[in-house]
């Protein structure tokens, strides 16, 4: 009935006590678990552009990290641009699967399952008539995201299949993309 | 004005039981009951519901299923006359279409206010149930105005809705047999499903509930489970109380031709969408009810119970390869919703600070206050306090405390 837990410590690198902890000051002051997360982006040339990501607020209050984060993306060539950088897409699947990884390794920490190996494939379907405006009935967005997994630990088949299935009940990004969101774009 | 010991407010199962132990421990009392005895199972249910549970296990303090066929599922006017036998079998005091308007402290008392007139007591037991109110989400005011709403409230039985396509939102028990039920009776029928948990009618020959008894996961403990919040939301098993149907999962639905989605997310200028999630929610459900069949067949193997046809393993739910994510509520092909989104328990009356920020009743195991207590709640004490085969322990644990607290103040 209840997740089995094994003898032997283990560990995914993941502070399982912190997380508790901070479900524990969330409930006591709901408020400190509002955050909001930015990123600034920078047009650079044709398709090309950089994203940069430091400042985010949460716990009450601004934080700036010690580094500043950059992410640039651009087209491939068949679309006539220099193939700089990932497209935005393609960044977006590697958020879902650093996402449900992340997410996988903390459940495991949590449900005291060794993790080995994990590693996984986010696929993206897309027919290029939507962006290109050529077809009403078809969408911008993927038609379609498979994500395939192949997870070396120490637990069962059935073990592994429910830590997959609750990173993904528990996933920011699988939740972004499985459901709508009001989106607010204004020019300053 | 009038003074009694302790005053029990609803006359369901829970309630009776507590009137029960009560008497037998000799605490005067009154129950308050706003309509007649079982009244929500008798007016506030859908015409074709069976009780989950069978017959034998509708246990009660001092009494219990003696008709003929202990391994049947009572429908609404069986079990209504269950209950009123019942009370009659106890000779409870109830008083009848008192329709209670507010319970407040009055010192060390509390003060019930009624359309007869107001009592002021030591003690009050709440017991009106978890399932007071259907509850509705938000959404529902986004539906155009052009598409029918009934709520687990108003839905009666398939002669009530328009011809045409119907959308059900919800896949626990009530949602899964709304469904059938109009897809049986020709409609088209959507439903959108989020978390649910498949359970099969019987399992190795047996009813699941006898599993569920005999095998102890029905008795566990609020201390033995690790997050509490999240036990008392587990919704209800893909059920029905039906000898003749085996199973009523998303797998049976969809052989009868009701298309299943994700949840129901957003409706958005007349769109209604639903969440690209139903292959994870098909996946944790075939995951937990096959957790919980390797339990029962490790109980067994363990007890050496006799005469058990071998283990089974459920066929994966089939999950369409592109279920639908969005459907015009203005084209006329929905005509109808049916919200079967759960209930919640409906304590408005209860004028005391006893919530918490998203109005959810604090309460240790049934006791909520210094004299107040409540029964009848998901998971309040045991995995089956809400059952009616639950009510019965709590109500005994409960009159334990009421009068170990009656005699502190005394002293």
């Amino acid at each position: 009935m209840t997740t089995q837990t094994q003898d032997k410590p283990v560990s995914n690198g993941v502070d399982t006590e912190a997380l508790i902890g901070a479900r524990g000051a969330f409930a006591e002051m709901p408020e400190a678990a509002s955050f909001t997360f930015r990123s600034t982006c920078d047009w650079v040339d044709g398709s090309e552009s950089r994203s940069t990501i430091n400042g985010y607020f949460g716990l009450g209050e601004e934080h700036t990290r010690k580094q500043t984060f950059s992410i640039s993306s651009d087209h491939p060539e068949v679309f006539a641009a220099r193939d700089s950088a990932p497209t935005p897409p393609e960044i977006a699947l590697s958020a879902l699967a650093s996402c449900l990884t992340g997410g996988i390794a903390a459940v495991a920490q949590h449900r005291g399952i060794q993790l080995h190996d994990v590693q996984c494939v986010v696929e993206g379907d897309m027919d290029m008539r939507g962006i290109l405006g050529m077809d009403p009935d078809i969408r911008n967005g993927f038609s379609a995201v498979r994500v395939t997994f192949a997870i070396d630990a120490d637990a069962s088949d059935d073990d592994i299949r429910a830590l997959v299935a609750q990173s993904q009940k528990r996933s920011t990004v699988f939740d972004l993309m499985t459901n709508p969101t009001n989106v607010h774009v204004a020019v300053a | 004005m009038r003074h009694i010991s302790t005053v029990i407010i609803g006359a369901g199962q829970a309630g009776l039981a507590m009137s029960k132990c009560l008497s037998d421990r000799s605490v005067a009392h009154v129950v308050l009951e706003r309509g007649e005895v079982a009244q929500s199972w008798m007016k506030d249910r859908w015409d074709s519901l069976r009780l989950l549970t069978p017959n034998w296990q509708s246990r009660l303090p001092g009494y219990g299923f003696k008709g003929p066929d202990p391994d049947g599922y009572m429908n609404m006017s069986q079990i209504t006359r269950y209950l009123r036998d019942y009370a009659h079998v106890i000779n409870a005091s109830v008083e009848e279409h008192t329709t209670v308007h507010s319970v407040t402290s009055h010192g060390n008392s509390s003060l019930v206010r009624t359309n007869k007139g107001d009592w002021i007591c030591d003690h009050v037991v709440v017991a009106s149930g978890a399932c007071a109110r259907p509850k509705l989400p938000q959404l529902a005011d986004a539906v155009p105005e052009s598409v029918t709403q009934l709520s687990l409230g108003t839905y009666k039985s398939p002669d009530q809705v328009a011809k045409g396509g119907v959308l059900v939102v919800g896949g626990s028990a009530s949602g899964v047999q709304i469904a059938a039920e109009l897809s049986n009776a020709g409609h088209a029928v959507t439903l959108a499903v989020g978390e649910h948990i498949r359970a099969p009618r019987r399992y190795r020959g047996r009813d699941i509930q006898w599993w569920m008894d005999r095998s102890g996961v029905l008795d566990v403990r609020v201390k033995d489970v690790d997050d509490i919040d999240r036990a008392r939301r587990v919704p209800s098993f893909q059920l029905m109380g039906d000898p003749g149907v085996d199973s009523i999962d998303l797998n049976t639905l969809q052989a009868m031709g009701i298309v299943i989605t994700g949840r129901l997310a957003a409706i958005q200028d007349g769109m209604a969408q639903f969440s690209g999630s139903l292959a994870n929610h098909c996946t944790m459900s075939d995951l937990k009810i096959g957790r919980l069949l390797r339990h029962f067949d490790d109980w067994a193997n363990r007890m050496g119970i006799p005469d058990l046809p071998d283990a089974q393993q459920l066929a994966p739910t089939s999950v369409p390869n592109s279920p639908y994510l969005m459907s015009d509520l203005n084209d006329g092909a929905i005509r109808t919703i049916v919200w079967a989104t759960g209930y919640s328990p409906g304590f408005s009356w209860l004028k005391l600070p006893v919530f918490d920020p998203k109005g959810m009743l604090i309460h240790d195991q049934g006791v909520v206050a210094s004299g107040v207590y409540v029964l009848g709640l998901p998971f309040m004490r045991r995995r089956k306090s809400a059952l009616i085969d639950g009510v019965g322990g709590d109500a005994q644990a409960l009159s334990d405390h009421l009068i170990a607290n009656r005699n502190r103040r005394a002293a």
